[in-house]
């Protein structure tokens, strides 16, 4: 068996070293059956995987598989000493979770109208999600669930976690895996999740110049918009989906939710269909080197995306807030992509000397595309494979990089809204993608100045929860208007419709 | 005994025609008629070849084409029947049959259904433009064609997705399908079509892929609620046959659900098969190289970290070291580092409790390439699957050690680069062993005990044989 775990603090009594990494013994034998128990168990040897920076967690965390012949419960208790220690203090958590965090849109959201009041509804499904936290310390606690919104909002307010994860909705309650686990099936598996998608700025770095890895900047986020407005127009119109919520991740990209009860029960085969739909990279998916569009047109939904969204944004902005065509190193990145030699080089010795010839009045960027895109659509190179190489150097520049596996399985944890990201302090709002060309992630409300503004506002009770003093409440109204209100009515007609077509059914039966 | 023929079925293909395919059945109900006990059997089998060879191909890389020619083939050898009215019974019977064995667990209905998807899908393309709508109205398919006007609205698009694969742009009699995209993945993948508001517009020519999806959801529904339906019409079929010849039913569907997933290393054998004298010599002739890389690791450092205790310990339980051998095979080497206290204070306890005598007495099972792929052995681990976790120099070495030639181990080279690890396995077992392996290796205990059978020939020639269990 193997398991992940992470944790605790105190009844150490080993210390080994593995890797670059500080271990600190196991903590308890009280999960264990004595018998059990591994006799004089060596960590070190027990212990044979320890990756770096599990997707789910923050750059500073780090998860274990820990490999015993049995165990009872996966609860294993572990401390580690992170390697870099978090520089944000998780005491401010505090009154944000007691004050500000919105639970009861959380809660409403996370039942789909399965919250009690009709006949139809499935009292089970809220106590069947998985909620996972990680913990000052880098601990990291999966597999948390909660039977109604006051035990979810008692057990984050007493925790605080640094982190809120939202898994899938299993079978069974997960908490309880282990005693369904018993007979020959293993009943436990995830019947439900959201579609999910999760688009990173570090998956950028071979086409921006401002800056490198988690940093971001108003000259960069353009890409993030762009893979908001291409992803969001797809799942709507091409998909049919309607509730679709976008979240700052509180750093250096964003989420999507897509909550449609269709998109929540799409089987793995069905989730990865859609993730490779929107692939255009050949090759690995961790090498976004190269984007290949074949055929003598481009699939309605890349070219719709061409049109509306990448070539603007290309044109009028990343190419010169990039400075893409500025030096012989940026544009040699270009020239690199267009299969003819003698082209790239006669745009190479027109570039090579414009320097001196350049006017001043127009950036340098947009005159060389000119000449690039002029010269590869020319009457003489109507050949197909140099008619796609512009829509390809757009392409590579402008289409969102997803992280495929995200998307692809139904047990993939992603961040909560509302969270607070303990790098940034920022917290992870909802973005409109209607609006999406305005949101600044440089003005995010960060915890410090919710906090400030809180303390300004004094105790000023309210119905709706203090946030609305601060200024979280913009976040917190959107979330609603747009995205969970249209879903609760949806829901709950869904619930209806079901719970009929049973009663019709039933009857039917009866009279059979 | 008589054999009730259903009148139905004979009006289904007037064709003489025994090798044709005349039609496909969709298997939605076990066919009314009795079976006699030997064709239940001998059905089964041949159909079950025709699986076999289909899982060979794919898990051997065949392509498309290779893979079509393979099928049409295999139908052809194995379905036949001297009365050419037979044939679609013949199909219908052994394919009941097969799913009632293969109901059984979770690994034996992904398999089946798997297989059974495939050869359907080979048989669709087979078949004739009527034959195959046949099977589409069966599927209520015809009623989803997309109609004039919605045709005209977005033929445009349908003409774009067309040219993007590199096809001319649909003409106005074109059939398109109209379906909710979750029910053609693959063509969503590839954005083979175009999918608008939920919808994918499935042309003629792909239907394949739609139809080949609408089985495998009706198979798929139908295996899980298998066991007591498929039970119930085995009683049915078998209703007419003599008291005396029942007990010989359920053997039959035990064999036929081991014999072609080769045999079950998961299940507590017989011991003694090799004793601790033998073992460094089949080690060097019959291990797999995970096994016997952690082997030579153990004799040289007299120890190996948990991972690989549990790897190796487990398959040497497997291969059949008996407990007390396995006790003085481990503290052998292990006393020789940490000293026989520790030895016996630390380490049997694991050993014993690998073959159930201590702790929850489960007895525990050799581990599969699957589980050995897809671990994650960390610094200082010996374990894991060499194709994958060693580096190319490592490798390389470790293969030449082993006695690899140059030639065979750039194909193994090559199948390592394409992350096929258990083809790179089953060449280099064909290299050593100057014979292929058709099945693959799947199991280290697998590669171990075909490994014997070539280098022991004198018995176990019978075992080669499909199904054995039957007197
Ligand atoms: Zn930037």
């Amino acid at each position: 068996m193997d398991f992940q775990v992470g944790i605790v603090s105190e009844g150490v009594e080993d210390v080994s070293v593995i890797s670059d990494c500080v271990m600190v013994g196991i903590f308890s034998k009280l999960e264990w059956e004595e018998t059990d128990w591994p006799q004089g168990l060596d960590i070190q040897g027990e212990i044979f995987f320890l990756s770096s920076c599990h997707h789910t967690c923050t750059s500073s965390l780090y998860s274990f598989f820990i490999h015993f012949s049995s165990c009872k419960s996966s609860s294993i208790f572990i401390q580690m000493i992170p390697q870099q220690e978090s520089d944000f203090d998780h005491n401010y958590l505090k009154p944000y979770y007691g004050k500000l965090f919105p639970f009861a849109d959380i809660f409403k959201w996370m039942t789909y109208g399965h919250d009690g009041k009709h006949p139809g509804c499935d009292q089970s499904y809220f106590g069947r999600r998985e909620f996972s936290f990680t913990l000052k310390g880098d601990f990291y606690l999966r597999f948390q669930s909660f039977n109604n919104a006051l035990e979810l909002e008692n057990s984050i307010k007493e925790k605080c976690p640094l982190k809120i994860d939202i898994g899938p909705v299993y079978t069974v309650d997960p908490a309880k895996r282990h005693a369904y686990a018993q007979g020959d099936n293993n009943v436990f598996a995830p019947v439900e999740r959201e579609l999910i998608f999760d688009i990173d700025m570090t998956d950028y770095d071979d086409v921006r110049y401002c800056c490198r890895g988690a940093d971001v900047c108003l000259n960069c986020w353009p890409l993030m918009t762009i893979a908001i407005k291409v992803i969001d127009t797809s799942l709507r119109d091409d998909f049919g989906f309607k509730h679709i919520l976008w979240v700052y991740s509180g750093r250096r990209g964003v989420h999507c939710w897509v909550c449609d009860g269709k998109a929540r029960r799409l089987t793995n085969e069905q989730r990865a269909s859609i993730a490779d739909y929107y692939r255009v990279y050949k090759g690995n998916e961790n090498s976004h080197k190269k984007v290949s569009l074949m055929g003598a047109a481009l699939h309605p939904f890349l070219a719709t995306s061409y049109t509306n969204v990448l070539k603007d944004y290309f044109e009028k902005i990343l190419l010169t807030s990039q400075n893409l065509l500025a030096t012989e190193e940026r544009y040699e990145k270009i020239l690199s992509m267009i299969p003819d030699e003698s082209i790239a080089s006669e745009l190479r010795g027109k570039w090579q000397d414009s320097r001196r010839s350049s006017s001043a009045k127009e950036d340098i960027n947009v005159v060389r595309w000119e000449q690039c895109k002029q010269l590869l659509q020319s009457g003489k190179h109507k050949a197909q494979g140099l008619r796609r190489c512009v829509e390809e150097i757009v392409f590579f520049f402008t289409y969102p990089r997803l992280d495929m596996e995200v998307s692809k399985h139904m047990n993939h944890l992603l961040k909560a809204p509302f969270c607070v990201h303990p790098k940034t302090g920022r917290v992870c709002v909802p973005i409109d993608p209607n609006q999406c060309d305005e949101f600044d992630p440089t003005t995010v409300p960060t915890l410090f100045q919710l906090l400030e503004e809180l303390n300004n506002e004094g105790l000023r009770a309210d119905v709706n929860g203090e946030w609305n003093g601060t200024s979280l409440g913009n976040a917190i109204t959107l979330f609603r208007s747009s995205f969970l209100e249209p879903l609760q009515k949806a829901c709950k007609e869904e619930i209806e419709r079901s719970y009929n077509l049973k009663l019709q059914q039933s009857k039917n039966s009866v009279g059979w | 005994m008589e054999i009730v023929r259903p009148q139905s079925h004979r009006n289904l293909f007037s064709s003489n025609d025994a090798v044709s395919v005349p039609s496909l059945p969709l298997y939605r109900s076990a066919p009314p008629l009795e079976v006699r006990l030997e064709d239940f059997e001998s059905f089964a089998i041949d159909r079950l070849r025709v699986l076999k060879g289909i899982s060979d191909g794919l898990s051997r890389g065949k392509k498309p084409e290779e893979m079509e020619k393979l099928v049409k083939e295999l139908w052809k050898v194995n379905m036949r029947h001297q009365h050419a009215s037979e044939v679609l019974n013949k199909d219908i019977i052994s394919h009941f049959v097969l799913r009632l064995v293969y109901c059984r667990t979770e690994d034996l209905r992904k398999w089946f259904l798997s297989m059974e998807c495939a050869l359907f899908r080979y048989r669709f393309r087979f078949l004739t433009p009527e034959a195959q709508r046949a099977v589409m109205d069966n599927f209520d398919l015809t009623c989803r064609a997309v109609n004039n006007v919605e045709f005209e609205s977005i033929k445009e698009k349908l003409g774009q997705v067309a040219r993007s694969m590199g096809q001319p742009s649909p003409t106005v009699d074109a059939i398109f399908y109209k379906v909710p995209f979750e029910e053609v993945p693959e063509l969503v993948a590839g954005r083979k079509v175009f999918i608008s508001q939920g919808y994918a517009y499935v042309a003629m020519n792909q239907v394949v892929s739609l139809v080949a999806t609408l089985f495998r959801s009706q198979l798929s529904k139908t295996l899980i609620l298998t066991n007591r339906v498929a039970i119930n019409c085995c009683r049915k079929w078998t209703s007419s046959i003599r008291e005396q010849e029942k007990h010989r039913l359920t053997p039959i569907v035990e064999a036929l659900s081991s014999s072609y997933l080769g045999p079950d290393f998961s299940q507590p054998r017989e011991y003694a098969e090799i004793s601790l004298k033998d073992i460094d010599q089949v080690a060097k002739s019959s291990f797999p190289l995970c096994m016997r890389h952690l082997f030579d690791k153990l004799k040289e450092d007299h120890h190996l970290k948990h991972g690989g205790r549990m790897q190796l310990g487990l398959f040497l339980k497997g291969v059949g070291l008996n407990l007390e051998d396995a006790l003085a095979f481990w503290r052998a080497e292990f006393s020789k580092k940490v000293g026989l206290e520790k030895f016996e204070k630390d380490y049997s306890y694991n050993i014993r409790h690998n073959y159930g005598k201590e702790g929850k007495r489960t007895d525990y099972t050799p581990y599969s390439c699957q589980k050995i792929i897809s671990s994650t052995p960390g610094a200082g681990d010996q374990h894991g699957c060499p194709y994958r976790h060693f580096s190319e120099e490592n490798l390389r070495a470790a293969l030449s050690r082993m006695g690899v030639n140059s030639r065979a181990m750039e194909d193994v080279m090559d199948k390592v680069r394409n992350r096929h690890y258990q083809l790179a396995c089953t060449l280099t077992f064909e290299a050593l062993h100057g014979m292929t392996c058709d099945a693959g290796i799947n199991h280290p205990n697998q590669y171990f005990s075909d490994s014997q059978k070539i280098l022991q020939p004198k018995k176990d020639s019978s075992a080669q044989n499909l199904v054995t269990a039957r007197e």
